[in-house]
């Protein structure tokens, strides 16, 4: 296993993400040690061991179909550093 | 070389909830913009999203109807992407594990059925809304609106069965009638309730080898899926035909120029990182649940059509029509239970019923006519009060006002005359008045008999029954033989 110095490349492309040579030189180190130490797990045999989701199971989380009040525009508008009365504005983008 | 296509089609289905699929947020269509989210749909770090029901129910009913195997355990993951639409930088979907797997849809083509097996169906959100103005106030920025965002929607994938572009728009028919009917979607494709992705690839007939396929993006009709299928078929055909490869690539279609345009992406092949979302439970669906919703489940169009076809004695045809929605279905079973004539029935709604449907461009539900005043007038053509011909112009002061059969007829003096002696008398009237007509008939020049027939309606202003008319008329001229 392990990463290396292309697959971290990337994966910070992938974040939008950039980075200096000497940077991703050492976030490669990084990453693989935190591999090599998740590494461990592969000790145990999970052969027929269903994967495990979620720590809260089994059991549904739901909820009913109501309409409960939305946070008003001014509120959730003033997240944006670009703005118009109604809209969050950004660079264009065209498909 | 003869080739066929091999079509698969991925339908996103807006699911007719009141509430977002994760928050409370209303799912209403033409709110002001930015006006429904919240914290959750928005993406604000540390919130909780929590399922919505009714969705979960209308997607078993979905799987139930298509024979789709429901998931005892289904998980939800995110799919990883950076795109202005998606405030969250990831879209709640289903990837493994998803809701269910396998069941099909049922398609007449060709004068039979074929079943377009599906691959899964399942679920995810909607992603806000994107507008590119040219106005000068945003100084030609992208404005977003993240109202769609969280909206639920259900994607409905097939296998790669479906083998020409006319078997693609009858199957997305089918499925949108089946949505409908459910009423888990409005299926309303200007507002964007329904939207579709086509998958073709191209292969010598009978040759079992797939070619390498391309993805349509943005098919906004039915009709334009079907003409973009047909499109990309010759593209890849005349490829093919002149030694050239084909690149597996993702097309927009564009409906006003009927071409597909190679979608350019800076970004290399995608990688969606899919992972399970950490914040929602596996959702469990247990058979008492499926069997409770099994039993909500209304009559299915090929069941109401192939009753109709049993019990009414009516056409493939006109029952295939009269099933299209389930509002027209119910307009014709109320409309004949005023009339005995079930056939008769039929054809009067598919003709003059529907005329005016797509002239006005209503539905029928919005009909001024009501099925029991159809059925009543239906009712007075039987029992010879009214003639078929002044049925239709009955009918079209009806459609006009909104009134009954015999309001109209009463008001306008419309009721066929059946009386005997004011019949004889009018044909002694005709006779006398058409003298040299009358010789000439006796004559042997028989042909005139149409005449008075003719002379006799007009008289009576269409009004005398044809039937007794003809009976009359033809024992008198008989008489003077």
């Amino acid at each position: 296993m392990g990463v290396s110095i292309k697959e971290v490349k990337k994966i910070a492309k992938l974040a939008k993400l950039e980075f200096k040579d000497e940077e991703l030189e050492k976030f490669t180190l990084q990453m693989n040690e935190i591999l090599d130490y998740m590494e461990q797990l592969s000790e145990i045999n999970t052969d027929n061991v269903e994967p495990l989701y979620h720590v809260i199971e089994p059991g549904n989380v739901l909820r009913n179909d109501e309409v409960k009040p939305s946070y008003s525009r001014e509120e959730i508008l003033k997240n944006a550093p670009v703005k118009s009365d109604e809209f969050i504005l950004v660079p264009r983008v065209i498909e | 070389m003869e080739f066929e296509p091999v079509i698969g089609l991925e339908v996103h289905a807006q699911l007719k909830t009141d509430s977002k699929i994760f928050c409370s947020c209303s799912t209403r269509f033409g709110s002001e913009p930015n006006s429904q989210t919240c914290p959750v749909c928005t993406g604000m770090p540390g919130v909780l999203p929590v399922l919505n029901t009714r969705v979960v129910e209308f997607a078993i009913k979905l799987a139930i109807t298509t024979g789709s195997k429901i998931a005892k355990k289904s998980i939800f993951a995110r799919k990883n992407y950076f795109y202005p639409d998606l405030p969250k930088a990831y879209q709640i979907s289903q990837y493994e594990e998803p809701f269910c797997s396998g069941g099909h849809i049922e398609i007449q083509a060709n004068g039979g059925w074929k079943i377009i097996n599906l691959t899964r169906i399942h679920l995810e959100e909607d992603a806000g809304k994107l507008l590119h103005p040219e106005d000068n106030d945003t100084h030609g920025k992208t404005k977003i609106d993240f109202n769609r965002c969280g909206v639920p929607l259900i994607e409905i994938v097939t296998e790669p069965v479906i083998t020409s572009p006319n078997e693609a728009y009858l199957y997305l028919t089918k499925l949108k009638q089946l949505l409908v009917y459910l009423e888990i979607c409005d299926g309303n494709m200007e507002e964007g309730s329904l939207r579709c992705d086509a998958n073709i690839s191209i292969m010598e007939k009978g040759s079992e080898k797939l070619g390498v396929k391309t993805e349509i993006k943005n098919l906004n009709s039915f009709r334009g899926v079907e003409k973009a299928l047909e499109y990309e078929f010759e593209r890849q055909k005349g490829l093919i035909l002149n030694g050239e490869k084909i690149i597996q690539e993702t097309l927009l279609w564009d409906a006003n120029k009927n071409i597909a345009i190679p979608m350019r992406s800076k970004e290399e092949a995608h990688d969606y990182r899919y992972f399970p979302d950490p914040d929602l439970v596996p959702l469990w669906i247990d058979e008492k649940w499926i069997d409770k919703i099994k039993s909500q489940i209304p009559e299915l169009p090929k069941d109401k059509k192939l009753r109709f076809i049993k019990q009414y004695g009516l056409s493939d045809y006109n029952a295939e029509i009269l099933t299209t929605t389930k509002e027209l279905a119910n307009y014709f079973e109320e409309t004949v239970k005023y009339c005995k004539d079930f056939i008769k029935a039929s054809n009067w709604i598919i003709t003059e019923v529907l005329k005016i449907l797509n002239e006005k461009k209503i539905e029928i539900n919005d009909f001024n006519v009501s099925s029991k005043n159809l059925g009543t007038m239906l009712k007075m053509i039987e029992d010879g009060i009214i003639s078929g011909k002044i049925a239709k112009e009955v009918f079209e002061y009806m459609t006009l006002t909104g009134k009954s059969a015999e309001e109209i007829t009463k008001e306008k003096g419309l009721i066929q005359i059946t009386d005997l002696e004011q019949i004889s008398k009018t044909i002694d009237v005709v006779l006398k008045q058409n003298h040299n007509e009358v010789l000439a008939y006796i004559d042997g020049k028989e042909k005139l008999f149409g005449f008075f027939v003719g002379q006799v309606m007009k008289a009576t202003k269409g009004k005398a029954n044809p039937k007794i008319v003809n009976e009359e008329l033809r024992k008198k001229l008989n008489s003077l033989k």
